[in-house]
Formats: C-alpha cells, sequence, structure tokens
C-alpha cells in the first residue's frame, strides 16, 4: 500500500479510538469534569501528563532545533524536564493535598483575595490560548502534508475531534483519550528512531546509537564524524555550543519553571487519589517524557548526518525523490550560487530573507527558482527545521508503514496537549470566574453546562487561531513560559513554603515580575526587534531567558513586601499547614 | 492534657516538615549540579574528557541530566513515603 493509504487508514484508526474512548468515559459531574472524580491511576495519570505536555512542539519541531542547533539545543532538553523535578518536589503533592480543581483556586483561596483569583484566570487564559494556537497549527499542517487536505480542512477535522471528546468527557474523558495518545506517539517517534539507530550504528537503542560507532567499518564514533562533517562544511561543530554560558543558563532556568508552573500540567496532578500518588505519577510522567526527549537528540544527529550525506555536492538529478516533494512544499530550496549544477550545503543561511520566496518558474534542472537575494557564504541549501521529524524516515528510506505512524503520531501529540489546555481554558471560566467571582449560586449541573459550553467556545476560538494564525504566535510561545515562570511558579512555591506570605507580597511579586519579563520581551520582540543582539541584552540575557529574572525579581519583592505588610489571617496560615502534611488534620 | 497533645502534635509536625525541606534540599542540589552545573556551566571543562562516543559535558546536558531527574524523583518518593510513616502522617484509605 502507499504510504498515503496507510496514513490514512492509521490516522482513521487512531481517531476511531479516541472516539470509542470518549464515549466510554463520558463526565456526569463537575467533579469528573475538571479532575475525573480524583480516580485516576498514577501511571494512567503519569502518560497522560506525558501526552498533555509533549506538543506539537516536542514530537515536530525539537529534534530538527537541535539537529540543526546542535549542542545549544540541551536547553530544551533539560529545560522540559528538569520543571518535572521542581513541580514533582516542590508542588504537585501539596497542591493534591490542597484538593481544588484548578490553579486560580488555589491563588485566590491562599491569598484571600478575589483580585488575586481573577488576575489568575487572565494569566491562565493567556497562557493556553499562546500555546492552543500553535496546536491547532500543527493539526493542520499534518494534514495538509502527509493527507494533501487542506490546512484549514485539517484544522476543521481536528477540532471536531477534541470537541468531541473534550466537551462530552471533560478531564475524564481527555485522561483516558491522553493514554491512548502517549501510546500512538511514543511508538510513533520510536520505531523510526530505532530503525535509523540500526541503519547507522548497528545498535537499536537510539539514546545509546547515537555515542557509538557508525556502521560503515571506519571505526569511528558518530558523534566524531559528525562533527568532522559539520566543521568541514565551514558549520559550527555539531557538539559546541555557540550560545554564551549565561544565555543557556538563563534560558534553561526559565524553561524549567515555566514548565513547573504550567497550569495544563499542574492540573493533571489534581487528578490522582492521594498525595504519594501525586508524587510517585510524577516520575513516571517523566519515564514516559524522558523516553521522548532521550531520542530526540539522537533522531538529530542522524538526520543531520543523513541530510549531509544525500544532499551535499548532489546535482537536482541526483537527489533523492523526498527532495522534490519537501521543495513543493516549501520547506526545502536550492540556489546555485556558484553555477556548478551540484548542491552546496555549508554554514549560514543561504537566502536573504531566510524563508524562501518561490517564483512560478524553474531553473534549468527543474528546481524551483526563488525570488530571494542571494547571502555572501558558499551555502546553497535552504532547509526548514520541521522537516526532520517529518521527513526523516523518507530519507532513511523506510518502509512506507513507518511514514504514514509520523502522522498519526503528530495528530496525537497536537490533539492531546490542545485537550489538556482546552480543559484548563474552560475550568478557568465556568469554575473560577463564573461559580467563584461572578456568579456564587450556579447548581453543580449549571455549573457543568458551563464548562460544556466555555471549552466548545474555546474549541471555536482556538480552531479560528489554527486557521488564521496570528504572526506572532512563535515570539509569543517564549512569552508564556516567561509568563508562568515569573508569575504562578513563585507565588504558588512561596504560597506553600512560607506561611508568612501574604496577599501584598503576591501580588507585587507577581506584578513586578510581569512587568519586567513582559517589558523585556515586548521592547525586543516587537518594538525594537533590530536591537535583539547579545551587546543590547542586560547581561547577556535573551528575551527567551528574561523569565529567569522575572522570577528571581518577584521573589526577592514579595520577600521584603511580606515583612512589612500583616501576616495572612490564622486560617490562611492553618491551611498552608494542612497542605503540607498528607494525612488528613482536623 | 488536651493541649498538651496538641502541642506535641504541631512539635511532631513541625519536625516533620523540617525532614521534609532537608530532603528537598539535598535532591535539589544535584538536580542543580547535573543540569547547571556539568550541562551548563562547567560543560566546556567536562567536554575535553570523553564518555564512550560522547564529549562528557555534552552527554550530561543531552542524555545525563534527564536520567538523573528521573532517578532524583524516584529517590524522592521512596525518601518520602518513608518520611510518611516515621511521622505517621500518612493518609487515611
Amino acid at each position: 500500500m502507499s504510504a498515503q493509504v496507510l496514513t490514512y487508514v492509521f490516522v482513521g484508526l487512531t481517531f476511531g479510538l479516541y472516539i470509542a474512548i470518549a464515549i466510554w468515559s463520558r463526565s456526569g459531574s463537575t467533579q469528573e469534569f475538571y479532575v475525573a472524580g480524583g480516580h485516576v491511576h498514577p501511571v494512567a495519570n503519569g502518560a497522560a501528563t506525558a501526552a498533555d505536555w509533549m506538543s506539537a512542539a516536542s514530537y515536530l519541531s525539537m529534534a530538527g532545533i537541535i539537529a540543526f542547533e546542535g549542542a545549544d539545543g540541551a536547553r530544551y532538553l533539560m529545560g522540559w524536564t528538569g520543571g518535572y523535578v521542581l513541580l514533582a518536589l516542590c508542588l504537585a503533592p501539596y497542591l493534591r493535598k490542597f484538593a481544588k480543581f484548578t490553579v486560580p483556586d488555589f491563588v485566590g483561596d491562599r491569598y484571600y483575595s478575589q483580585t488575586a483569583r481573577v488576575v489568575a484566570v487572565l494569566c491562565v487564559i493567556f497562557i493556553s490560548f499562546t500555546y492552543i494556537a500553535g496546536q491547532m497549527r500543527g493539526v493542520g499542517i499534518v494534514f495538509s502534508r502527509f493527507l494533501e487536505v487542506e490546512i484549514e480542512m485539517g484544522v476543521i477535522i481536528g477540532m471536531g475531534i477534541v470537541f468531541f471528546y473534550a466537551v462530552l468527557g471533560g478531564m475524564k474523558g481527555i485522561t483516558y483519550t491522553q493514554v491512548a495518545q502517549y501510546c500512538v506517539l511514543i511508538f510513533a517517534y520510536l520505531v523510526p528512531a530505532i530503525y535509523i539507530s540500526l541503519m547507522l550504528t548497528n545498535v537499536p537503542l537510539p539514546m545509546l546509537g547515537f555515542g557509538a560507532t557508525v556502521s560503515d567499518g571506519s571505526g569511528m564514533f558518530l558523534l566524531e564524524k559528525l562533527d568532522g562533517l559539520t566543521e568541514e562544511l565551514g558549520m559550527a561543530a555539531f557538539t559546541e555550543g555557540r550560545k554564551s554560558t549565561v544565555d543557556m543558563f538563563f534560558i534553561t532556568a526559565a524553561l524549567m519553571a515555566g514548565t513547573a508552573g504550567l497550569p495544563h500540567v499542574i492540573v493533571r496532578f489534581f487528578t490522582v487519589p492521594k498525595v504519594r500518588d501525586a508524587r510517585i505519577s510524577a516520575g513516571y510522567a517523566l519515564i514516559f517524557i524522558a523516553l521522548l526527549y532521550t531520542t530526540a537528540p539522537a533522531v538529530a544527529a542522524f538526520a543531520r548526518l543523513n541530510i549531509i550525506d544525500s544532499l551535499n555536492e548532489a546535482s537536482y538529478a541526483e537527489l533523492p525523490d523526498w527532495f522534490g516533494k519537501w521543495e513543493d512544499s516549501g520547506l526545502l530550496a536550492w540556489t546555485d550560487k556558484n553555477n556548478d549544477g551540484r548542491l552546496q550545503y555549508r554554514g549560514g543561511p543561504a537566502l536573504s530573507p531566510t524563508k524562501p520566496v518561490f517564483t512560478d518558474d524553474r531553473g534549468q534542472q527543474g528546481q524551483r527558482l526563488v525570488s530571494n537575494l542571494q547571502t555572501d557564504n558558499a551555502n546553497e541549501l535552504y532547509i526548514d527545521r520541521d522537516i526532520i521529524v517529518l521527513a526523516h524516515p523518507e530519507i532513511a528510506q523506510l518502509p512506507n508503514w513507518v511514514v504514514a505512524l509520523v502522522a498519526a503520531g503528530g495528530l496525537a501529540a497536537a490533539l492531546s496537549t490542545a485537550a489538556g489546555l482546552l480543559l484548563v481554558i474552560s475550568s478557568a471560566i465556568s469554575h473560577d470566574l463564573l461559580r467563584n467571582t461572578l456568579a456564587k449560586n450556579l447548581t453543580d449541573a449549571q455549573e457543568l453546562r458551563w464548562a460544556r459550553i466555555a471549552a466548545a467556545l474555546a474549541i471555536f476560538v482556538a480552531g479560528l487561531f489554527g486557521i488564521y494564525p496570528p504572526g506572532f504566535v512563535a515570539e509569543v510561545v517564549a512569552f508564556a513560559f516567561g509568563l508562568a515562570a515569573a508569575s504562578f511558579f513563585p507565588v504558588i512555591l512561596l504560597g506553600i513554603f512560607s506561611t508568612r506570605m501574604n496577599k501584598e507580597a503576591a501580588i507585587a511579586g507577581m506584578l513586578s515580575g510581569l512587568t519586567l519579563t513582559a517589558g523585556y520581551i515586548v521592547f525586543f520582540k516587537f518594538l525594537a526587534p533590530e536591537l535583539n543582539q547579545a551587546e543590547y541584552w542586560w547581561f547577556g540575557i535573551s528575551p527567551e531567558g528574561i523569565g529567569t529574572l522575572g522570577m528571581l525579581l518577584n521573589f526577592a519583592v514579595s520577600a521584603v513586601v511580606m515583612r512589612l505588610t500583616p501576616a495572612p489571617p490564622a486560617a490562611v496560615q492553618e491551611m498552608v499547614r494542612s497542605i503540607r502534611i498528607p494525612k488528613k488534620v482536623n | 492534657m488536651d493541649s498538651d497533645n496538641k502541642e506535641q502534635a504541631l512539635k511532631a509536625q513541625n519536625a516533620y516538615w523540617r525532614a521534609n525541606v532537608t530532603t528537598l534540599l539535598c535532591l535539589l542540589a544535584v538536580w542543580f549540579v547535573v543540569s547547571f552545573g556539568c550541562g551548563i556551566l562547567w560543560v566546556d571543562t567536562l567536554n575535553q574528557f570523553s564518555f564512550f562516543g560522547w564529549k562528557l559535558g555534552f552527554w550530561f546536558s543531552q542524555q545525563g541530566a534527564i536520567y538523573a531527574f528521573v532517578v532524583l524523583i524516584f529517590v524522592y518518593v521512596w525518601r518520602m513515603n518513608a518520611l510518611d510513616r516515621r511521622f505517621n502522617v500518612e493518609e487515611d484509605v
């Protein structure tokens, strides 16, 4: 069967599975809709958390970023896993003991303030929509690349599926579909990686093959060969970083604290029965995540090697079939700068502006022509990062069923994250904004109806973002992490670890942290993008890493303000003491 | 008598919390060393050594730190469950 038919089969089967699970696990109460009744087994919650967390970015883009950045890619690998240590040790068990439904619940109760609750709701909604736009776009892209469906149609199909199980099933439906989606996505990620690892190194496990010798008989280590090739072609060696140590440090810290402060991840720990389940469940989640995260850098190294091998110095006619296919979708472009009829893959961007603008014409050899200016360097190849995961199975000439699997995995990654985010948005509106703020006399049944309406509206808005992506999405994703790091993380952490922490300190801390982070990002990303270079940054910290500084400022301001203002009410201090202890105290 | 009991319970709670925080700080120190230390601050120094087919610093930043994170969480679970039992603060089933 052709790869396309197989893709239809796999995508159809997995979608059928998700719908079946949704019908089986409908929610009947708000308790079930928000936290799946609090009965989720820790292993199931671990798998659901992993799927919830690993988005289209982790699945489709991360290996690609590492492939082209080499050592610098470590900030994502460490940042997006190290956050789970913070979450498991410092937040999850205590929030489970708190035993409510949402993050604004905790902020509002702990800081005995409706203002704090509403600010938390706004932050939750902003962070979640920022994120979800990328997921819906990811769904559309997978559909259009693999199934030759228009992006718009792809987004609408994705919306339909999520609508079905998120609106019907709430957290309960989402949890069990996420478990299934984790299985699909990890299988789809590992199978091609194992194949390629075997081909290149004879070692089946990619995380070990990555450090093994290449199987071409040279006895060279794979990374040694890759370092040699990259340097020979005038690029930075694969295992050497280019980012400054300060910047790497701050970005990694912002991603870690941001991960621990992201509401859709935190709420997953409200779904397990006990405090000890919350602890172990974070461990399972990280094992499941680590399977993908330790494979990603291996995939990155393999792909970079394969790409250099199959493209460099080839004439257009000699280029493999996949080159033409991905050139047609605009992810690859070749411009023959020295007119030797061969493709030179070298360091630096080939085109100015970097992304190719294709004309309708073809060159002498049949390549698509671009209207971009040529840059001064010798590089003739434009290559989009997303191609690494999408096209690698074809690049490595794997069987059709493996190629088809990748599409199903990408959809699972994007849909599972989108659903988790939708639930957070819906509960923020129905529970925190309506039930706890604007309409306190709602009955449980009315609240549940509102939760469903809010979820449906959120899906609609998310779909619009997917079809008409605002140009700033890529910019604001860094913002989502910075925001979570500079606001939620310190406020929740101090709320648990200090009984003295009060409303005034929390509000002053959040405001200062957010103002610094948002101001810095807005300045460098929107107001003066031409100044966005290391020499203008404070202490060499890029906007991606500024969340860490915002977080430190938040901690410092909180520490000062809480000493100058009255202690929180006795009941609140009592509540803090009680969430520190697993046992119920009267 | 009643207030004595209460005071004792409070004392036990505080001791449990101190033990909890000590455990956390030890584990977070390891967390910092394997990621920010070996993976970022000392990466160039460690890269002078090789570890199988990797440079050591590179391995820490792209593999080792992640394995260490997983181990840390499980050590934490094991230590905390032991503390819960010792201080008799386990949740009722």
